[in-house]
């Protein structure tokens, strides 16, 4: 578990390097943020002032380092339009696209699991053939368009829900949850629908072929032979294999997710990082959208190392190859 | 009552989308406790199939379209899904043939040995794994305490089976089925496993069916052959008979294609041709493409098992007073390997 863990924690400080490098690159090519911060009527002796200030002329390699340096310390740049540490802004909005993947990720999870397990010990069942059907459109429907068809249908048509914001929030120790009341949840139904019909799909199609397969492999069918119940063979014998394939690809597409949080809380204009990374692209605040990579690349990189402790814990194999 | 198992004209079709296929064509033979039965034949003879169909655990969409299985006096064959369940693992154990792919990868030994215990006998868990113990001293492992930890990848192929073998003598059956016990594993644990099989039959009082290819093993450990061809039995008896004086020209070819039937250096005799595929099983005799000495009634007319000469030993041919010659010219062989 020790070699494990130092494994993943230099595994993940390569990534996070690679990430602010290519954040940082995109940021120190994109143009010259003086030219932004200023009015035309500065003079170009002025400016060169500030960028000297600024350490804007220094090479791209010392910069960078200031950049990483700054970044271990959490100063990820300061936000040009609100002014304030870009870090600052993100957490500020983070708490919002947390809820939002936890609801959506919870949706997934009991929604999937019931379903592909049951779909794939009853392929021929009418319920099954009319998920994969249903499964097969979802999967190739955007996002966008789902949400804007939830909203016209539960908000404009029928007003059983909310169409936009977050509702009424309670503060705990800086965290703006909406759990805790009833508007807050209303709110939180119609975008982890829209944002958890992307993935739905593809874990039931996931899950179920998972299952399938297993089924036919011959620990089952030797299971089976040894006359234990159907409840213990298909829950533990061939759940549990299942849950190998599917929980790596869980811990990617929960990444995923968070990208897919752009779309969605735009369109239900959800004040959580995605429509901040929205906002942003239009202010053309690049210090932010620098800083939104490096916290999404954080969180990429904790989720994946939760999901591989998860995997040793089911799978033993991984765990002895661990201890060596 | 009497026999321990009989299994009466026993016929397995699977349903297809083109319609049926009949894998198993009136299988029948008995078997009593501590007796060993071989049941042999090339790949896609319905060895297996016969197997599990005992247990009624035939992969869909094959089921019994009939026939009768009857073990100590049940019929199994029309069980509830629940009595059915209650005979396999319990009084009718199963050993496979690949122990690298029959132990759940993701459980423990122990727990997969338990479950087996628990799901048959009102026993707290504890007990269990006591019992787990018990068989595992039995089959020759050392430190068990310690392998109920384990997992099935942490052991050797030739320990697996040993467990295997031990999971099956769990509940005590009568019965156990072992379908190519010996074939995924090297040749020098084969006999230690084969042996293994041998002496708990003996000890615990209970009847083997042995599923094979290999003739080699079938005549040193069974008391009983059945050669199965394209789904039936064409010939079966005893061992010595079966293996000394072969009457089926296919089991004659089985036994000349051993390894050890020529001088060394020479080629290996096979049987040409190859096993027919359920689709398009030959009209008559099914074996006759491949019959050296077939004739015109072999093409029409299906033969039917008949005593070959010596009681108890039967066969399906139209040509045994032709066999009966062959076999007594080529006798000189078997004996001197002797």
């Amino acid at each position: 578990m020790f070699a494990f863990t130092i494994r993943r924690i230099i595994q993940a400080i390569l990534v996070m390097l690679v990430i602010s490098f290519i954040g940082f690159a995109v940021q120190y090519s994109i143009g010259d943020p003086v030219r932004d911060m200023v009015g035309i009527r500065v003079s170009a002796a002025e400016r060169e002032a500030l960028r000297e200030k600024l350490g804007l002329n220094d090479s791209f390699w010392i910069q960078y380092s200031r950049f990483v340096r700054n970044a271990t310390r959490g100063d990820l740049g300061t936000s040009y339009f609100y002014s304030k540490p870009a870090l600052q802004v993100i957490l500020q909005k983070a708490p919002a696209t947390l809820e939002l993947v936890f609801v959506t990720a919870m949706i997934i999870v009991l929604v999937s699991l019931p379903v592909g397990i049951y779909t794939a010990i009853n392929p021929k069942k009418l319920f099954s053939k009319i998920t994969m059907g249903i499964s097969t459109v979802g999967v190739s429907f955007p996002v966008f368009l789902t949400a804007i068809g939830l909203i016209y249908l539960f908000a404009v048509e029928l007003h059983w829900l909310p169409s936009y914001g977050r509702g009424a929030t309670v503060n705990i120790g800086g965290w703006e949850t909406g759990f805790l009341t009833k508007d807050g949840l209303l709110h939180l139904i119609l975008p982890s629908i829209a944002l958890s019909s992307i993935m739905l799909p593809l874990f039931i199609r996931l899950i179920r072929a998972e299952m399938m397969e297993v089924l036919e492999t011959e620990y089952i069918k030797y299971a089976w032979a040894k006359g234990l119940s159907r409840r213990r063979v298909w829950l533990l014998h061939a759940f549990k294999n299942t849950l190998l394939p599917v929980v790596t690809v869980f811990g990617v597409e929960i990444g995923i997710l968070f990208a897919f949080t752009i779309l969605t809380e735009t369109v239900f204009q959800w004040q959580g990082m995605g429509f901040m990374f929205y906002e942003a692209v239009e202010r053309s605040d690049t210090a932010l959208l620098v800083a939104y990579l490096v916290v999404i690349g954080v969180i990429f990189v904790l989720i994946n190392t939760l999901v591989d402790i998860l995997y040793g814990l089911i799978n033993p194999m991984v765990r002895i190859a661990g201890t060596k | 009552m009497g026999h321990l198992l009989e299994v009466k004209d026993l016929k397995v079709t699977f349903a297809l989308r083109f319609g049926d296929l009949t894998a198993i064509d009136g299988v029948s033979f008995t078997l009593d406790r501590k007796e060993k039965l071989g049941l042999v034949g090339e790949s896609g003879a319905g060895k297996s199939v016969t197997g599990f169909s005992i247990i009624n655990l035939i992969s869909k969409p094959g089921f019994i379209s009939e026939g009768k299985v009857i073990f100590e006096g049940l019929e199994l064959q029309s069980l509830s899904d629940k009595d059915i369940r209650s005979i396999r693992g319990n009084r009718i154990s199963m050993i496979f043939q690949d122990p690298m792919m029959t132990l759940n990868p993701v459980l423990t030994i122990g727990t997969q040995m338990i479950e087996t215990v628990m799901a048959h006998k009102k026993v707290s868990k504890k007990e269990a794994a006591e019992i787990a113990l018990e068989k595992l001293n039995k089959v020759y492992i050392p430190s068990p305490e310690k392998r109920l930890q384990q997992y099935p990848h942490e052991c050797s192929g030739g320990m697996r089976q040993r467990i295997v073998i031990a999971i099956a003598l769990l509940t005590d059956p009568s019965l156990i089925i072992a379908d190519e016990p010996t074939t995924a594993l090297d040749v020098t644990i084969q006999a230690g496993i084969m042996d293994l099989l041998i002496e708990l039959c003996n000890t615990e009082n209970m009847g083997l069916i042995l599923i094979t290819h290999d003739l080699a093993v079938v005549s040193q450990v069974t008391e009983k052959i059945a050669v199965m061809y394209a789904g039936k039995i064409i010939e079966t008896g005893p061992t010595d008979l079966i293996v000394k004086k072969p009457r089926h020209p296919y089991t004659k070819g089985l036994i000349k294609s051993l390894p050890g039937a020529q001088q060394p250096g020479e080629t290996l005799n096979q049987i040409p041709g190859m096993m027919p595929t359920l689709t398009d099983i030959p009209k008559g005799c099914a074996f006759h493409p491949r019959c050296e000495i077939h004739e015109s009634v072999c093409t029409t007319k299906i033969p039917i098992l008949q005593e070959a000469g010596q009681k108890d030993h039967l066969a399906a041919c139209h040509l045994l007073h032709k066999t009966l010659e062959e076999t007594n010219g080529a006798q000189s062989t078997p004996e001197q390997d002797n």
